[in-house]
């Protein structure tokens, strides 16, 4: 996906046993996307980050939606049942969803985990890439590129960074 | 003293945990030449009981050794650092400590056979 292009729908299931789509989330100001999933060690270290994101800016208007896509015939530590455990064990505060098929991942484009792609209130792509700078250590963060996105965009500005390479794991394609 | 480096290319830690072992072996005065393994088949991942990238064998002992059972796959490793964060990276202390006890191993065989 480039800046610029609109959000493209879906509908996943949730470790919560609903199922979440964009629009359920119309209200929303803002809305970020990440492809995520269980085993992945850049994961495992920014997610405490995510949660606390959600934590700081859901009552502004923000929501985030993980998505995870990997295989799970052979990573069988990101199926379904150990999503549901890692919500529960890191207090999730948005939806965890999962995309068996690979196909939202795919017309994403999206290629690592985690992966963050931020919506504007008109559903246009306004930032994608990582979350921050420093997956080994939050107090060593320089730039909150994530953060810096929102907060832009809580403001009715566009975000200084647009894009950056996301840093993490591969997705895990069949 | 054996020191191997394995790696998963698709995993952009091998660099930055490449450095970091040098910098630990560095700081101990060591020379070792590290013998770098790129690892490219899940038939490799298996042979050499690959859990994920970085792996840093000493003498042919995972610095971290994983619990048994754990499954060879193609990805990244996960550390779990003594302040409870994982990261895709083996702490520095943790690779420190691994070679000082290879260190204390290699002087003792040394002095039994003198």
């Amino acid at each position: 996906m480039n800046i610029g292009d609109p959000i493209i729908p879906f509908s996943l299931p949730g470790v919560d046993g609903n199922t979440y789509s964009p629009d359920d989330f119309s209200a929303k100001q803002v809305l970020v996307i990440i492809f995520s999933c269980n085993h992945c060690p850049y994961v495992r270290a920014w997610e405490d980050r995510m949660v606390q994101i959600q934590a700081d800016t859901g009552d502004r208007g923000v929501q985030l939606i993980a998505i995870n896509a990997n295989d799970v015939s052979k990573y069988p530590a990101d199926n379904f049942q150990n999503m549901q455990k890692r919500a529960q064990e890191k207090q999730f505060n948005f939806p965890y969803v999962f995309d068996e098929s690979q196909e939202i991942a795919t017309v994403y484009a999206a290629q690592r985990t985690p992966e963050v792609f931020v919506f504007d209130a008109a559903r246009r792509l306004q930032y994608h890439g990582a979350i921050d700078d420093s997956y080994e250590d939050p107090d060593a963060v320089q730039h909150p590129y994530l953060r810096q996105a929102l907060d832009a965009l809580l403001n009715g500005q566009t975000p200084v960074v647009a894009s950056t390479p996301p840093v993490g794991c591969t997705i895990k394609w069949k | 003293m054996k020191i191997q480096f394995l790696y998963y290319e698709d995993c952009p830690s091998h660099e930055a945990g490449q450095q970091r072992l040098q910098q630990v072996m560095a700081e101990l005065g060591l020379q070792t030449p590290v013998e770098v393994i790129k690892v490219e088949t899940e038939a490799e991942a298996t042979r050499w009981g690959f859990i994920g990238s970085p792996t840093i064998l000493i003498d042919g002992v995972d610095i971290d050794p994983p619990p048994s059972g754990t499954p060879p796959a193609l990805t990244c490793r996960a550390y779990l650092w003594q302040n409870g964060r994982f990261s895709p990276l083996p702490s520095p202390a943790l690779i420190r400590r691994a070679l000082t006890r290879a260190l204390a191993n290699t002087q003792s065989a040394t002095e039994v056979k003198s």
